[in-house]
């Protein structure tokens, strides 16, 4: 029953599963068995690439799990994203030492710089790997949960809600910049020596977190079709389709809502705390509007209400944005814009929702 | 007794004669004695003789001159007497000889005003210091009893800031009853009053601490704190610490005025940057997140006047206004001609759309005229400050933002209710198919309605030139606080939104000197969200049928 409901009915979802898996056996081989000389040989670059992009995908799941299903357009998940990532920061920063600049055991860098004389209490704790996991999940879960029940409760819906949680990060982000707050300011975490006693810098460290986001990935979107095809689920689409009308029915709109945004914000986290030993750091322009909303563009353009299509949509906007950001940074932001206008205009679904389609053209004849 | 009044042809014609003479150097003997022909009656010698008069002699003579000098009413004195005390009056050997004014580089006929920069073997007039304060002297009489009342205003306050001593009390004390204007005479007062608190006897102190208790000047503070702390007299001190109190008090009143100034000048930059949206989205509905960018094409639009005509700078916001009112109105148009009468009843994917169009028209800014801010240049009569008193000043730039702001709003307010066009836009956002029946054609109220609110955000953006760097990231600075200002003050009213501008400056401001510039923002925007919370239609909803959707 469950294999059916999950995987069967599910081609597209399926399909780029498939591909996803078969990054993540590929990959590693290519990069770690094959001579770097050889044409098949993936480099580390590639590698850190792929790996981003695993993690842009499980935030884009996160993003379309309430756009696409719920209808609930949020335009501050950066936040959930960059408060994992601070977590895992922060979990990586205890883990330097005394190996900083300044060598204090204790304190990092840019408290020993602030004059500080003891850790912050919001930092205790966060040298166990399994506590810093749980800060991870609880943080943004906690602040989805006070944001989610004070928005859902007073009925704060559609452009109001997206206007406000963009209020959220960019409040985030003016107070993450702040130096007193305790997270390095301007400079965020960085300069980070190991995780879990192994070596960042080492090309297998690098591939077990790439191995590790592609699993997330895998597991994130089997959570959120599970979600999506129960009895739960289907309250959820009803709401975004008619919510007066669910409500009316017996249907507690609200905690359906706030359950569902706890969970797609704690998703979003996950895939910053993947993130950020990938890139090496994590700083407070990670919170800024901008980015949140150019994660709803990853899922317009993948095709919104598909789950598998985020993921499509995360790859190839950020592919695309790799490409354009090398050879000529100045276009980027022309095609991004172009990219916002054009598929809310003339494709409404998404490049999924082209191939959908195109298939069903040929089913026709 | 010819020359004693200065009859002006006359007087015109020695000068011009002068002139003729200086520049031909040559002495005929007709002009000469023409010249010479006053001096017949020593006693009464031009004003321009005085002057000519000044370098030769000793000191003693020189002195005298001085005195013949002031008893002379004209105007070109005290500037004389001025430079004179300073070193900054030179002379050459000529016969009559060349009197010039130095200042900087530049040097001036003290007599005629015309320029002599170049001129060689002018030399210093020397004073010694018995001259000087006997010069010092005159110079304050005259400008206490300069025509002018901020002159004498001025005059009285550089007493106060060099020391009042016996003399210039004295000089105070024979000025004062005749001097009318209330500013002077408190000056006066608080002058008569330090002077006397060193000095006087006993009652007079306390008449000199009660009169300074009213005084806002910093002097007049360093006195009765140096009374209240060091004073003999125990009486003496306590009134001084009382005055103090008060004085502080006052202070702190004009600080709160100040406070809440700043916060209505912040509050009217909002309202500048949120009214435009305010039509946009309160009235139409529509999300335009490319708002911020319509107030940098405004604000690109003065800097680019300022580029094409650079002899108007006096002129260019004046002509800058209109033009940014058109070119962001098209901008605008085009906009939603293009894009966003598509998604008309798709809220979010208008939202969507208009942020891409943000990120295009950001960086066609930056491909045009690169990422660096543009200097947009301030005309005169924008720039200095006004001060009311000591402790209380005002920026012009910040009172004409203020009330261009509330211009603009009363202006809009008034196209709303009054024209045809603000008639056929409340028909359409209220009921769009019954405004249709009764012959409104729609679509053309929409592409109207976008263009005002667009033409409103580039006025918006030359006001903002004013005060703010012009660069492409303009915008984005002031989307999110337009938003919470059309949010906060409730949809779909533009008194709201006058209402909550201003109180989001005020309230911001109040907040920055305890919470830090950053942490205001960050206090006032969850403020906001939790007020949202509350009431999620914003401080005055619209009710009835235009609100049920």
């Amino acid at each position: 029953m469950l294999t059916q409901r999950l995987l069967l009915s599910d081609r597209g979802g399926m399909l780029v599963l498939g591909l996803v898996l078969l990054t993540a056996i590929i990959v590693p081989i290519l990069n770690l068995a094959v001579p770097s000389d050889s044409p098949l040989y993936v480099s580390n670059y590639t590698v850190a690439l792929l790996g981003k992009f695993l993690c842009f995908a499980l935030l884009a799941l996160s993003v379309d799990l309430i756009w696409g299903y719920a209808g609930i357009l949020s335009l501050g998940h950066g936040a959930f994203f960059s408060l994992g990532g601070y977590a895992m920061g922060m979990y990586l920063m205890r883990q330097i030492g005394d190996r900083g600049v300044y060598g204090h055991p204790e304190l990092m860098d840019f408290m020993v710089v602030l004059n500080w004389d003891k850790l912050p209490w919001y930092w205790q704790g966060f040298d166990m790997f399994w506590f810093a996991m749980l800060m991870v999940l609880l943080v943004p879960g906690l602040l989805a949960l006070v944001f989610g029940w004070l928005a859902f409760r007073s009925r704060v819906t559609g452009v109001y809600f997206a206007i406000i949680t963009q209020a959220l990060t960019y409040a985030l982000m003016l107070a993450f910049f702040r130096n007193e707050m305790g997270f390095g300011g301007n400079n965020g975490l960085n300069d980070f020596k190991e995780i879990l006693g192994f070596d960042l810098a080492a090309k297998t460290t690098r591939v077990g977190l790439f191995v590790a986001s592609a699993f997330a990935l895998i597991i994130g979107y089997m959570a959120c079709r599970y979600i999506v095809t129960s009895r739960m689920g289907r309250v959820i689409i009803a709401i975004r389709d008619a919510e007066s009308r669910t409500r009316f029915s017996g249907y507690q709109v609200e905690s359906y809502k706030l359950w569902l945004f706890v969970f797609s914000a704690m998703l979003a986290a996950v895939a910053g705390a993947l993130y950020v030993p990938q890139v090496g750091i994590i700083n407070p322009g990670e919170f800024s509007p901008l980015n949140s909303i150019e994660m709803v563009v990853w899922v317009a353009t993948g095709g919104r209400g598909t789950l598998f299509g985020a993921i499509v949509g995360a790859f190839s906007v950020n592919y695309a944005k790799t490409f354009f950001t090398t050879f000529s940074p100045e276009t980027w932001l022309f095609i991004l814009g172009g990219l916002f206008v054009l598929v809310t205009l003339l494709l409404p679904k998404g490049i999924v929702g082209l191939f959908d389609r195109f298939s069903r053209k040929g089913d026709k004849q | 007794m010819i020359p004693i009044c200065r009859l002006t042809p006359r007087h015109a014609v020695q000068q011009w004669l002068t002139r003729l003479l200086l520049l031909c150097l040559c002495s005929l003997p007709l002009h000469t004695s023409a010249q010479e022909a006053p001096e017949a009656t020593p006693a009464q010698p031009t004003f321009d003789e005085l002057v000519r008069q000044l370098p030769s002699g000793n000191l003693r003579q020189r002195a005298t001159t001085v005195e013949q000098l002031a008893s002379q009413q004209d105007e070109r004195l005290a500037d004389i007497l001025a430079a004179l005390i300073v070193g900054d009056l030179l002379a050459n050997k000529d016969k009559p000889p060349v009197v010039a004014i130095r200042n900087g580089d530049t040097l001036t006929d003290a007599l005629n005003g015309s320029d002599l920069t170049g001129t060689s073997g002018l030399r210093r007039i020397p004073v010694n210091n018995s001259l000087r304060t006997q010069l010092r002297g005159m110079v304050a009489q005259l400008n206490l009893s300069h025509p002018d009342s901020d002159k004498r205003y001025a005059a009285v306050q550089r007493f106060i800031r060099d020391g009042v001593d016996g003399e210039t009390a004295a000089l105070l004390r024979q000025h004062q009853p005749s001097e009318e204007s209330g500013r002077v005479n408190d000056a006066i007062d608080a002058a008569l009053a330090l002077f006397d608190l060193q000095t006087g006897d006993r009652d007079q102190r306390m008449a000199a601490i009660d009169t300074l208790s009213g005084s806002l000047e910093q002097e007049a503070r360093n006195a009765l704190r140096s009374v209240a702390e060091n004073d003999e007299d125990a009486t003496l001190r306590a009134a001084g610490a009382k005055a103090i109190e008060s004085i502080q008090g006052r202070i702190s009143f004009y600080r709160f005025i100040e406070n809440v100034f700043f916060g209505l000048s912040l509050g009217s930059i909002l309202l500048l940057a949120a009214i435009g949206l305010a039509i946009t989205f309160g009235v139409m509905g529509v999300i335009n997140m490319a708002h911020g960018e319509l107030i940098m094409i405004g604000a690109y639009t003065t800097w680019g006047i300022q580029v094409l005509f650079p002899d108007l700078i006096e002129w260019s916001l004046l002509i800058a206004i209109p033009a940014a009112f058109l070119i962001t109105a098209l901008v605008g148009i085009a906009i939603e001609r293009g894009v966003i009468r598509f998604l008309y009843g798709r809220p979010l994917e208008t939202l969507l759309a208009t942020f891409g169009l943000s990120l295009v028209l950001q960086q066609a800014v930056r491909t045009l005229f690169s990422p660096l801010n543009r200097s947009v240049s301030s005309p005169e009569w924008i720039s200095g400050t006004l001060s009311i008193n000591p402790v209380l000043s005002i920026t012009y730039t910040r009172l004409y933002i203020l009330l261009f702001g509330l211009a603009v709003f009363f202006a809009l307010m008034l196209v709303m209710k009054r024209t045809s066009l603000g008639l056929k836009v409340r028909a359409v956002s209220q009921n769009r198919a019954m405004a249709r029946a009764v012959g409104v054609r729609s679509n053309w109220i929409d592409a109207l309605t976008f263009g005002l609110g667009s033409g409103i955000a580039g006025v918006a953006g030359v006001a903002l030139s004013q005060i703010t760097n012009v660069g492409p990231n303009l915008g984005q600075a002031y989307i999110i606080d337009s938003f919470m200002v059309v949010v906060f003050g409730g949809v779909g009213n533009l008194w709201g939104t006058l209402v909550s501008a201003m109180s989001l400056g005020l309230i911001n401001n109040f907040l920055e000197p305890w919470a830090g510039a950053m942490l205001a923002k960050v206090l006032v925007l969850i403020m906001l969200i939790l007020f949202i919370q509350k009431k999620p239609k914003g401080l005055f909803p619209q009710k009835g049928r235009a609100a049920a959707d």
